[in-house]
């Protein structure tokens, strides 16, 4: 319940941080991509489940505000936050390479998927430019956010784990 | 079996391989729904707006304030040589504004005398904060803090620094977002007011960084624009009240079928640089009436 409580919190606060304060502090005409990093990281941390309602709720916050259609953020995101959701088994709080490379690898995947499906059909082929100037620069901003967010997120989820295992040796010595 | 099944005492919970699936169906839906219609417009913006708009307006004067600190970090130098080069354009100006204020009296009396009260269109305007912009970086689009509460409606054109910025493509009651002509794929038709030449100015995510659009489709064989021309919103577009400023003419170049020609234009306000606009509150379809 808790889990729910602070993924459903966590998805509009960091819509707003994204929407109104990185989109202030642009590196190299980017900003980075928080929404991508939340679904990956609750996916990463609970299960499949979470990482998919996650996602689709962070990819429909960007349709409704900023999108051409609804739904093509919510697919894309719901699609990386269910496979992040499959490394769920290899979490461990002190190893911070794999979440590291997934967040990379997402984001890459976000970027090519969100180019195909709202670029190339309009004939935008020149791949090679988005790759440089928009794909690459937001992996790199997102990876450079998440070595801060990154262990925020597991500062509090550790928490609540704790919390959770004392409440339920409580129960268990009752 | 079927694996959705519930046994006695076991809490009811669908697979997740069956989960992903009503997603990405209901976001394929969606896009399909959406595509051509505002179905679910008014419900999900006006159930967006009271969620995340509220707060917007707080962390948006946060976001502001920061990217105030970046810039003063960065750009001590640059507003020294800017400060010099703007006060001998201050004085440039002044010079010019006095001979422009003569010949607007001789104007008035012109225009008395051949009785044309409307030369230039002017407009009723509302200012409005910009509290938000594009989460992504595809596409450029912002959130302005006013909606159909302060009676903006879809399609309104929105200026600010004495250009044109775009116009309001989505609306819930206390927020509008708002597409630039920097967008890529956002078409504006154009006119160049020395020789009243049209164009189609479109947005490029490969110029939108030099502050640059593209145009194309311009009929001009006796080679009449040239660098520097002022383009202007025209009178047969259908979304853009006319004369609203776009840009000048940055280059021209003849296309394959030495019919048309293409080029970029300078635009004429700063993207990225404006925390407030103005909504052109008059409609391009009701202005005749």
């Amino acid at each position: 319940m808790i889990q729910r409580i602070l993924v459903a919190i966590s998805i509009p606060f960091f819509f707003i941080l994204q929407s109104c304060i990185f989109t202030n502090l642009k590196l190299g005409n980017v900003i980075p991509n928080l929404m991508v990093l939340l679904a990956c990281v609750y996916g990463f941390f609970y299960d499949e489940k979470t990482g998919a309602i996650c996602g689709f709720f962070c990819g429909l916050l960007m349709d409704i505000f900023f999108g051409q259609v609804l739904g093509m953020n919510a697919l894309i995101i719901t699609l990386i936050g269910f496979l992040n959701g499959g490394f769920s088994g290899l979490f461990y709080a002190e190893d911070i390479r794999l979440p590291m490379i997934l967040i990379t690898l997402s984001d890459a995947s976000y970027g090519f998927m969100y180019y195909i499906l709202a670029f190339l059909m309009r004939g935008r082929i020149s791949i090679g430019y988005y790759s440089l100037n928009v794909i690459l620069p937001e992996i790199f901003y997102t990876l450079l956010v998440s070595l801060f967010i990154y262990p925020i997120l597991l500062f509090i989820d550790t928490k609540f784990r704790n919390y959770r295992i004392r409440k339920e040796r409580e129960r268990q010595d009752v | 079996m079927s694996p959705i099944v519930r046994k006695k005492g076991e809490r009811f919970t669908i697979p997740s391989k069956y989960l992903l699936l009503i997603l990405s169906s209901i976001s394929i839906l969606l896009m399909v729904l959406t595509y051509g219609t505002s179905l679910f417009d008014v419900p999900v913006n006006t159930v967006a707006g009271t969620l995340i708009v509220p707060f917007e307006k707080g962390v948006s004067r946060a976001g502001e304030w920061l990217k105030g600190r970046k810039e003063e970090l960065t750009s001590v130098r640059s507003l020294l040589e800017e400060n010099a080069r703007l006060r001998e354009q201050v004085d440039k100006l002044t010079e010019e504004n006095i001979i422009l204020m003569q010949e607007r009296y001789e104007l008035t009396d012109m225009q008395a005398l051949l009785s044309l009260s409307e030369v230039y269109y002017s407009y009723n305007k509302v200012g409005a904060r910009v509290i938000s912009k594009d989460a992504g970086n595809w596409y450029d689009t912002f959130v302005i803090d006013k909606g159909t509460n302060d009676g903006l409606a879809l399609d309104m054109n929105v200026i600010a620094g004495g250009g044109l910025v775009g116009r309001i493509t989505k609306i819930g009651p206390n927020w509008a977002t708002v597409t630039s002509i920097i967008s890529d794929g956002v078409n504006v038709s154009g006119q160049v007011v020395s020789s009243d030449l049209t164009l189609i100015a479109t947005g490029d995510l490969q110029l939108t960084d030099r502050g640059l659009i593209a145009f194309s489709q311009l009929s001009d064989p006796d080679g009449l624009v040239v660098k520097g021309d002022k383009v202007v919103t025209s009178h047969i577009s259908d979304k853009y009240l006319p004369g609203l400023l776009i840009g000048y003419i940055d280059t021209v170049t003849n296309d394959a079928n030495n019919l048309t020609k293409s080029g970029t234009i300078k635009t004429a306000s700063d993207f990225g640089y404006f925390s407030t606009v103005l909504v052109i509150t008059d409609m391009k379809n009701t202005e005749y009436e």
